[in-house]
């Protein structure tokens, strides 16, 4: 409560690395495009050679989009996990959404194989895979949402997360067993997670989740403040809990679930983002971290890409390993150097 | 009955606990505002259990409670966050928030949908501040408090919540004798100079005695209550405990081991 004002510079600062970020994600990829032609095409120009607008308009711009928009939404159900489960450790796989995600992927990916019979293969495209990914998400997220109305420690909820994310890793490692190395591949190749294969219908089709799952934050905002006392605290300022942890934790799939079934299960941007976020916006008020982590997640999702595509050839590293490689450094020296982490 | 107008706290045949186990029944009393109110009693008795109960934080299981003429049952949520604010024996579940952000938690009954403090939550956020010595510390994280300083940014969210009934569990536990003291003036001058009702459940008896307008005895039986002074005439203090460990010295309000 420094007053919202004297965030004000950081916000500006860290707006300013957005745009620069997203320059560079731009600007690198398996085609080398100058950075001044790649300047003059995104701000309207044409570059001398033709493909290269059609490379910057049809592939990178929605891609450095997605990837802005999955790190933003990312960080954000991150953050909430974290103020509803009052835990430092929570993030989207915390909860098992992104193994429903996964679980709902392997059925399609491995699954049609053994069922091959009855549906053709055909039938497996972008689209059905993400449709499968959000419902083994959302199935997830039923059925814990079921158990939290019944059980009102958060913890006993935590694990019980923690538990689905078992029982669907173990599903997903049966179904791998019994299918043929190409499913697998292909499996595999949606668990390495990645940004840039999304048609034009499907980034409007995350943009439209990852807004409907930022609006129900911001309406959360006074919510997430009172839990950071505690449910009881919480209660009494008028605070009715369960409601409010529904469209928490419903706010919290719809991202969490959503992204991951487009751009596959990416690790660590969600619990990483928000500690981060607090080294810079020393605050726990939510009107400055939704929007603070928002646009961090982006950045840091966006750089993530970037290291992704930097060796300027056809190879793209998986993006889920770049995301490891970044965000688990981080929490071990927020860890070390912190002592503990505190949210 | 006019005298009955006053009191801002009734309750009737009250018993308290869980589905399955009731913890302490036959409570009976009232309280007014502008008083400082003690719940004592041995460990497991049911204080908090009460003080719970009285918050709507738990249900009752049979009785009748009335804050400020209207039964608890039929106070909204919305209603009930500006009628009573609590003191709880958890710790705040993010430590990471400054002293002055957490009191302004307590004004959340009052903002707006996205909790904009107005130039008058401010003032209220100022005065709890200074009322509870807090100006010095307003930046500092809950975090590098200690106990009796975090005591006192609880107590003081709780008056920036402006409520008439204040509840509060154990505020004095793990303190040392000076900031026990300083605490229960604290509450005494909240409670004297705003006039609202402050109740809390606490071991210390004698501080109570000598500070308290009122005591509530919890000793699962008759469960008296009344000003210190008539509770140690009718004998009251001196069954709490075991007559073979400790006695109740009348004259000077303490408590004395048999040696």
């Amino acid at each position: 409560m420094h007053s919202l004002k004297s965030y004000r510079i950081s916000f500006v600062l860290i707006s300013l690395a957005l745009c620069f970020a997203w320059l560079l994600n731009i600007s690198s990829g398996s085609v080398v495009i100058p950075f001044d032609a790649m300047l003059s095409v995104v701000f309207g120009g044409k570059a001398d050679i033709d493909s290269w607008n059609y490379i910057i308009w049809n592939y990178r711009i929605p891609k450095a989009f997605t990837a802005a928009l999955v790190g933003g939404g990312l960080s954000i159900s991150g953050l909430l996990m974290q103020t509803l489960f009052r835990n430092p450790l929570a993030g989207p796989f915390v909860l098992g959404i992104s193994s429903g995600a996964s679980l709902g992927a392997a059925m399609i990916l491995l699954g049609a194989s053994l069922i091959s019979g009855m549906v053709s293969f055909t039938f497996i495209n972008d689209i059905s895979l993400a449709i499968a990914a959000s419902l083994g998400s959302f199935l997830v997220l039923l059925v814990v949402m079921l158990v939290a109305n019944r059980v009102k420690d958060t913890m006993a909820l935590l694990i019980i997360g923690l538990m689905f994310g078992s029982i669907t890793t173990a599903l997903v490692s049966v179904l791998a067993y019994f299918s043929s190395a190409e499913d697998l591949q292909r499996f595999i190749f949606w668990s390495f997670g990645s940004v840039g294969n999304l048609s034009g219908q499907q980034v409007i089709l995350l943009s439209g989740v990852v807004f409907l799952g930022l609006m129900l934050s911001v309406l959360s905002i006074k919510k997430l403040n009172a839990f950071l006392l505690g449910e009881n605290y919480a209660q009494s300022l008028g605070v009715s809990l369960k409601k409010s942890r529904l469209i928490i934790i419903i706010a919290t799939g719809i991202l969490a679930g959503g992204i991951t079934a487009f751009a596959g299960p990416i690790a660590f941007i969600g619990l990483a983002v928000p500690h981060l976020t607090r080294q810079i916006f020393d605050t726990m008020e939510h009107r400055v971290l939704i929007p603070a982590v928002f646009l961090y997640g982006a950045i840091l999702m966006l750089l993530c890409d970037t290291i992704a595509q930097l060796p300027n050839s056809a190879n793209v590293l998986p993006i889920n390993a770049i995301t490891s490689l970044v965000g688990a450094p981080v929490i071990i020296w927020l860890l070390v150097r912190k002592r503990k982490m505190l949210f | 009955m006019s005298n009955l107008k006053k009191h801002n706290i009734i309750v009737k045949d009250l018993s308290i606990g869980y589905k399955d186990k009731t913890v302490a029944d036959n409570i009976n009393f009232c309280m007014n505002s502008g008083q400082l109110c003690a719940i004592v009693g041995v460990n497991g008795v049911g204080k908090s259990t009460l003080l719970r109960t009285l918050g709507k934080l738990q249900p009752k299981l049979s009785g009748e409670i009335a804050i400020n003429r209207k039964a608890l049952e039929l106070h909204s949520s919305f209603e009930l966050a500006k009628t009573l604010s609590f003191v709880l024996t958890e710790q705040p579940a993010s430590k990471n928030l400054t002293v002055q952000e957490l009191i302004a938690l307590g004004r959340q009954p009052y903002t707006n949908w996205i909790g904009t403090l107005t130039t008058e939550d401010k003032q209220q956020v100022e005065e709890s501040l200074s009322s509870f010595l807090l100006k010095d510390l307003r930046y500092n994280k809950c975090h590098e408090l200690s106990d009796g300083q975090l005591q006192r940014v609880l107590i003081a969210r709780a008056m920036a919540q402006d409520t008439p009934l204040i509840l509060l569990d154990e505020p004095t536990t793990h303190l040392d004798l000076y900031h026990k003291v300083q605490i229960l003036k604290l509450l005494q001058q909240l409670s004297h100079n705003k006039q609202k009702t402050i109740i809390f459940t606490t071991h210390e008896i004698e501080l109570a005695i000598q500070l308290c307008d009122t005591i509530l005895i919890l000793d699962g039986n008759e469960n008296p209550s009344g000003t210190p002074i008539e509770l140690i005439e009718q004998k009251h203090f001196e069954h709490l405990f075991p007559l073979e460990m400790v006695q109740f010295d009348s004259k000077t309000g303490s408590f004395k081991v048999n040696k």
